[in-house]
């Protein structure tokens, strides 16, 4: 059986009471024993909390200080604006419930903020009162700490700055694709070309001293830190100090001919003391063409006793191969081998010129052996004509000195072509053509590629180390190749660039395409009219042009293309490329 | 006539007093202020007491009593029982109860009839309650509390009782006890009714936070205005001439 109970009515369960403060009859529901009225008299909830404060703006940049140390871009009676207001209160705002908070309009130029902000608390036990207060907001006005150094023309803390006493920019293009690749740019506020190098600033020294790490890691340097005291504080102990990296990049590059001192060449693996440098990352590799010896010299060693060049790629003659035959030793991708060369230039009476009176034709022996046909074009120094002021070459038997020392195989007929390439490399400066297009033609390009004192020695320089990319398949591994979305139309980029002191018409084969994207193509066009026209090319010759490549075409099958595999989409957005960089820094080279 | 008071800053007197028809105990305190408060009204009518109780101050709290005698809990000392024998009028009788819910004055309310106790107390402390007080006694809650003591305040003329309790409990409870009940507050809004007010037949003390509206619903549920002699005789006359008229 179910036990009854007696339940009252509704109407029962009820009680009233007197309100203590006004005597008004109310329920007893609230157990405070007051009124709402007289309640809220009583207790002020928001008590604690307060009702004026101040925000830091900035006027330079106009932002607004976000607590602790941000600085943020706000619209006026923005939910980002609101969120900073309250941050101001977020402490007493802790006890109570915030239940919504609103901007009060306030005329712009009285600086003041105010926000209505209602809240809730439980006060006294289960009785919940909700407020709402005013919050008025002082807008300080002040320069953040980027405006101030901005202001003080001390925008950095420190800097690193990297040389290289050589002629050529080769190195610091090749070094801008890896610093894009391995992002190591990212802290750096500023870079600036300099003579021989590049600045780079940053606003910390921890980030100067990652990139300094960064590059000690890629090529062989030699690093001198020093420090200049802007101010110090006495009564605080502490000072400010800015702080430069002097980063210098050994000046012997990859393809340079190095005539080492005796006592060296011996310590070092009794090498020949005439050597080519093969590779540069960040030790020098330097190779013995005669016997494919090979030895590598790291950073410190060079510094012990560093040696110069003896010459350089802009040295460079091309020759072709007459004759070529593998004498054995074989050493990775190098093959000892025995090669009859003439030079390329010296057709007829060019024989004479080389003041030998033989017959242009020389001997020697090449690590090429593996890739060089007979016919094929090489490039090499040519020795037995060309006079050096070097210590240790002199020094040398000089019987022992071959006539000619061939270096890299090179592709004239396919560079003749112009054709538009498929590939294009980032930068950390901004195209050359935009700012040109701006009118303004002083310090374009961040790493000097375009632009500087000489824009041809530099344009040139770019177009080599394209090339260089291009032959060179373990220096593209290194860095990041991207595909073009607008293939150049292949006429208007028509560009001759020569080697070093040889004259256009000696037929170099140094020819190629420059990059232009559609958009400047027009403008480039443009500039390049004038270079064209002023010989006034007849069409015939143009014609003439195309028959010889097409019966070039089937030449050169080894070309190294690059496969589209290789290249990344997305050239535009660098910003959110992800950086899982695969190569370490110990895969790359300095050309 | 209600009076507010306060015990060495505290508004809770009815833990440090208790008041009944017959006599008044207060707590010892550092100043006589708080006695003095109670020795203006009720000098020369009953007799004002200080003592302690086991060695405490709160006398209100541990005791419970009515005009005919006086509950005091185990804790109190033979020095102490002694010297409220000797305080206290002869007709009042004292007796020490053996109870495990000790603060007596929590868990009794009663006027000189009728008490209401704990649902949990001992069967012979109710017994004792009822020979000692001569008192009917009841089981009962208030307001869902077990500790009627402190949830209300009665006297013969009328009680307050805690806020929240329901209508249907106030009947429930004034059939019991033969008295009108009103729920109300005492120290502005404060629910320990027992705490905040001691009270008997013609006179109520209070604690200092009391507001006005509180000592008029105290003073009415009370019959405490203008409650002397004349005003009382006026009173009957007036109703025995509305009778027989």
């Amino acid at each position: 059986m179910v036990a009854m109970e007696y339940e009252p009515d509704a109407q029962g369960q009820e009680s009233y009471i007197l309100c203590a403060d006004c005597g008004t009859v109310i329920s007893s529901a609230n157990g405070a024993g007051l009124c709402v009225g007289c309640l809220r008299n009583t207790v002020d909830i928001t008590e604690g909390i307060p009702k004026e404060a101040a925000l830091n703006f900035c006027r330079g940049c106009e932002r607004f200080l976000s607590p602790p140390n941000s600085w943020v871009t706000v619209q006026p009676e923005s939910r980002e604006l609101l969120a900073i207001c309250l941050k101001k209160i977020a402490r007493p705002l802790m006890k109570v419930r915030l239940i919504d908070a609103s901007f009060i309009w306030t005329e712009p130029h009285s600086r003041r903020i105010k926000i209505k902000i209602t809240i809730q608390k439980e006060v006294l036990a289960n009785t919940v009162l909700q407020q709402t207060f005013e919050l008025l907001l002082v807008v300080h006005t002040g320069q953040c700490p980027a405006c101030t150094r901005l202001a003080a023309k001390n925008t950095w803390k420190a800097s690193v700055q990297v040389r290289q006493k050589v002629t050529h920019k080769r190195t610091f293009l090749w070094l801008e694709q890896l610093i894009l690749k391995h992002n190591a740019h990212k802290d750096t506020i500023s870079i600036t070309e300099k003579r021989d190098g590049l600045d780079f600033f940053y606003t910390e020294r921890n980030m100067a001293i990652k990139m300094v790490e960064f590059l000690t890691g890629v090529v062989p340097i030699r690093i001198k830190a020093s420090e200049q005291l802007i101010s110090s504080d006495t009564h605080s102990n502490t000072s400010n100090y800015k702080f430069t990296y002097s980063v210098e990049i050994v000046p012997v590059c990859k393809d340079d001919l190095v005539c080492l001192p005796k006592t060296q060449a011996k310590s070092w693996g009794n090498i020949s003391q005439l050597t080519i440098c093969s590779r540069v990352g960040n030790t020098i590799h330097l190779l013995d063409p005669m016997t494919l010896q090979q030895t590598d010299v790291t950073a410190p060693v060079y510094w012990r006793n560093p040696f110069e060049s003896l010459t350089t790629v802009a040295d460079l003659v091309e020759f072709i191969v007459l004759d070529v035959e593998p004498s054995g030793p074989v050493r990775g991708k190098y093959v000892l081998a025995d090669a009859q060369v003439t030079r390329a230039s010296s057709s007829g009476n060019n024989t004479d010129d080389d003041g030998m009176g033989d017959d242009g034709i020389y001997h020697t022996r090449t690590h090429l052996g593996g890739i060089l046909q007979p016919g094929d074009t090489v490039l090499g120094y040519h020795l037995t004509n060309t006079n050096f002021n070097h210590n240790a070459f002199e020094a040398l038997d000089q019987g022992r000195i071959p006539d000619v020392i061939l270096v890299k195989k090179t592709y004239p007929n396919r560079r003749r072509k112009s054709r538009p390439r498929n590939w294009k490399l980032k930068s950390i400066a901004k195209e050359a053509e935009d700012v040109q297009e701006g009118g303004n033609t002083v310090g374009r390009g961040a790493l000097g590629r375009r632009g500087g004192v000489d824009q041809k020695n530099v344009e040139r320089d770019y177009e080599l180390f394209l090339r260089d990319l291009e032959e060179d398949k373990e220096m593209r591994a290194a860095i990041n190749l991207y595909k073009a979305e607008h293939p150049p139309a292949p006429g208007a980029a028509d560009e001759d660039v020569g080697m070093g002191g040889e004259s256009k018409k000696s037929g170099s084969g140094l020819k190629g395409g420059k990059r232009r994207n559609g958009k400047q193509a027009s403008a480039a066009a443009g500039m390049d009219v004038d270079e064209d026209m002023v010989p006034a090319q007849p069409s015939q010759e143009a014609e003439g042009m195309e028959a010889d490549d097409e019966e070039d075409d089937d030449e050169e099958e080894d070309f190294p293309e690059i496969d589209m595999d290789e290249l990344l989409e997305q050239f535009d957005e660098m910003d959110m490329e992800d950086e899982g960089v695969a190569a370490g820094p110990e895969g790359s080279q300095v050309a | 006539m209600a009076v507010r008071a306060q015990f060495e800053n505290s508004t809770d007197i009815g833990v440090f007093s208790k008041l009944t028809n017959a006599y008044c105990l207060t707590a010892l305190a550092s100043s006589t202020n708080f006695y003095s408060v109670f020795e203006a009204e009720l000098d020369g009518v009953i007799p004002i007491v200080h003592t302690t109780i086991g060695g405490t101050r709160i006398v209100g709290r541990l005791t419970a009593g009515n005009r005919h005698g006086l509950l005091v809990p185990s804790s109190t000392t033979d020095q102490e029982l002694q010297h409220l024998r000797n305080a206290l009028p002869p007709a009042v009788a004292i007796q020490r109860v053996e109870e495990r819910l000790s603060a007596l004055g929590n868990v009794i309310a009663c006027n000189d009839y009728v008490a209401l106790v704990h649902p949990d107390i001992d069967r012979e402390t109710e017994e004792i309650i009822a020979d000692t007080l001569k008192v009917e006694v009841f089981r009962q809650t208030v307001a869902s509390n077990v500790l009627v003591g402190s949830y209300c305040a009665l006297s013969n003329q009328g009680g307050l009782v805690h806020p929240k309790t329901s209508r249907s409990e106030l009947d429930e409870l004034s059939s019991l006890l033969q008295v009108p009940l009103v729920a109300g507050t005492v120290n502005r809004g404060s629910e320990v009714i027992g705490a905040g007010l001691v009270v008997n037949d013609w006179c109520a003390f209070t604690g200092l936070d009391t507001t006005a509206t509180e000592v008029s619903v105290i003073e009415a549920t009370f019959h405490l205005q203008g409650q002397t002699s004349a005003a009382v005789i006026t009173e009957m006359r007036d109703s025995l001439i509305d009778n027989y008229a």
